[in-house]
């Protein structure tokens, strides 16, 4: 019986979702990528270092001797989101991103293009590998040895 | 006149829950006893040994943790030891720390699970430690997240050191956990130790002989059940093992309670590594400087690692290039079924799902 009432009056860890929301950690490596396009050069060395060949850049020739994007698509449905395409980039111009919920009801939706991707206010990056957003990002709840949940 | 009896075969899986996965035993009774058992592995064959020869030495670091996911960071320490080796890279100090304390907090989450399954392998009526486990397993996740940003799949060590520094807030969680833990392991003892079911479910049941465990080949906590006091972060030290002091478990009959018993000793002995690594942490850098392609010279390396359910080793052959021309795992939890049905024999059905429970298989590294 003072076992029951014990545990009765320990603080609930059960998380009520999708009404109550732990903070992720600060690295999460969500099922998303992001991309800046202002910092990309096209070199691909994404599309190299990815394990799995999940994204496809086209480049094309501009004027002035330059390069550009012509086309960018990322499979996001065979990514296990392992983050060495972060890793790879020279120019910090890709990211993992924030958002966990990704359901989609087909997989071709999975498979997102260049507007898509892009980092917006709506589309965050990760702090994985990239300290300039772990600095903004707050702090993760601890499921167990969280002070006080977060919302 | 004796009743006529006749054999009859019987399918355990691979869907059924108490197989771990997609295990297969095709078990012969003789009434209820099992006089034949035939375990059949594949369903769940994907093929990594080959996939490796089709990536580089970096991109196979997140495959490697899908072998033993239960465990993945010792995955990923086995594989990354492996090509430094190889390649002869020398790891930071820091990095080394690091390594060490993310192995030995792994295997305390693997033996959880592993402890808890079994036990829920052994009965409804000790289901409470799974759910007493999966507690202090979340507090461990919760680590590892912070860390790596995943709490399955981790992909977080590197050839040449770890990919990260840890978080400032890293050290004072583990350092409460580290403190907290002994606590809880008595409080499991005290729930099974005397627990009365356990004691009849287990004692003396699928005992595996001294002699036996050696010429099976098995390892880790199986192979020290029986009584052979083989480590190999004592035995043939890798990374800075040799620095901390820690004892290794032994039992001496061999039966399904001796494999759950030294798994809770080791589980002690970790929070004690963990417990010196973390004051000996020194500060510096996590990660050596290391080609963005490992290239290998020409040759060929094992690397063997102590991980949770024994020895994982890898073997790799080089041509040079950036890619292993061969590579082999030897997976801990596939060489300790060579001896089930020898362990198995003469028990009944509840007894060969305690027995399996007891070797604490994970079917992602046994088909690989």
């Amino acid at each position: 019986m003072a076992l029951v009432i014990r545990h009765a009056f320990r603080p609930i860890i059960t998380t009520q979702y999708p009404e109550e929301r732990l903070v992720p950690s600060k690295r999460i490596r969500a099922p998303q990528l992001v991309w800046e396009e202002e910092r990309c050069t096209v070199c691909a060395t994404c599309a190299k270092a990815c394990p799995q060949g999940n994204i496809t850049i086209v480049s094309e020739s501009l004027p002035g001797n330059k390069y550009g994007m012509k086309h960018l698509e990322i499979d996001h449905g065979r990514c296990m989101f392992c983050g060495l395409c972060v890793e790879a980039c020279p120019f910090d111009a890709i990211h993992l991103g924030r958002d966990y919920e990704q359901a989609t009801y087909r997989r071709s939706q999975l498979v997102l293009t260049r507007d898509e991707v892009r980092l917006s206010e709506k589309r965050k990056a990760s702090g994985y590998f990239r300290p300039r957003f772990e600095a903004e990002m707050p702090p993760q709840t601890l499921l167990v040895y969280g002070e006080k949940k977060g919302k | 006149m004796a009743l006529r009896t006749e054999p009859i075969v019987l399918n355990i899986g691979p869907q059924h829950p108490s197989t771990h996965g997609v295990f297969r035993m095709r078990v012969t009774f003789d009434g209820e006893v099992i006089v034949g058992l035939d375990p059949v592995f594949g369903y769940l064959h994907r093929g990594f040994d080959k996939l490796a020869e089709s990536r580089t030495y970096t991109q196979f670091i997140p495959l490697t943790d899908r072998l033993d996911y239960l465990a993945s960071m010792s995955n990923n320490f086995a594989y990354c030891l492996a090509v430094e080796r190889l390649a002869g890279i020398e790891v930071p100090e820091r990095a080394e720390y690091i390594r060490v304390i993310m192995a030995e907090a792994m295997r305390i989450s693997s033996h959880l699970m592993a402890v808890g399954f079994f036990l829920n392998d052994c009965g409804a009526s000790v289901y409470t430690p799974l759910i007493y486990m999966y507690r202090e397993r979340e507090k461990l996740l919760d680590l590892f997240d912070m860390v790596s940003g995943q709490r399955l799949t981790y992909n977080y060590m590197r050839i040449g050191g770890v990919s990260h520094d840890l978080p400032p807030e890293f050290l004072p969680a583990l350092r409460k956990f580290v403190q907290e833990m002994p606590a809880f392991i008595d409080e499991y003892d005290q729930l099974l130790a005397e627990n009365e079911v356990l004691l009849a479910r287990t004692k003396g049941v699928g005992i595996l002989p001294r002699e036996l465990a050696i010429n099976a080949s098995a390892s880790g906590p199986v192979l020290r059940a029986s009584g052979v006091e083989w480590d190999l972060r004592k035995k043939d030290p890798y990374s800075i093992y040799a620095r901390f002091a820690f004892d290794i478990p032994t039992a001496e009959t061999g039966d399904s309670y001796d494999r759950y018993w030294v798994r809770m000793q080791e589980m002690r002995q970790s929070v004690r590594i963990l417990e010196q690594a973390l004051a000996q942490l020194p500060e510096g850098p996590v990660r050596a400087e290391v080609p963005h392609l490992v290239r290998p010279p020409r040759g060929e390396v094992y690397s063997r690692i102590e991980a949770p359910k024994g020895e994982l080793g890898f073997y790799i052959v080089s041509d040079g290039s950036v890619a292993p021309y061969r590579l082999h795992v030897r997976g801990p939890s596939f060489i300790n079924l060579t001896a089930l049905r020898e362990m198995c024999l003469g028990w009944k059905l509840a007894d060969a799902i305690a027995i399996l429970g007891s070797l604490d298989i994970v079917m992602g590294e046994v088909d690989r």
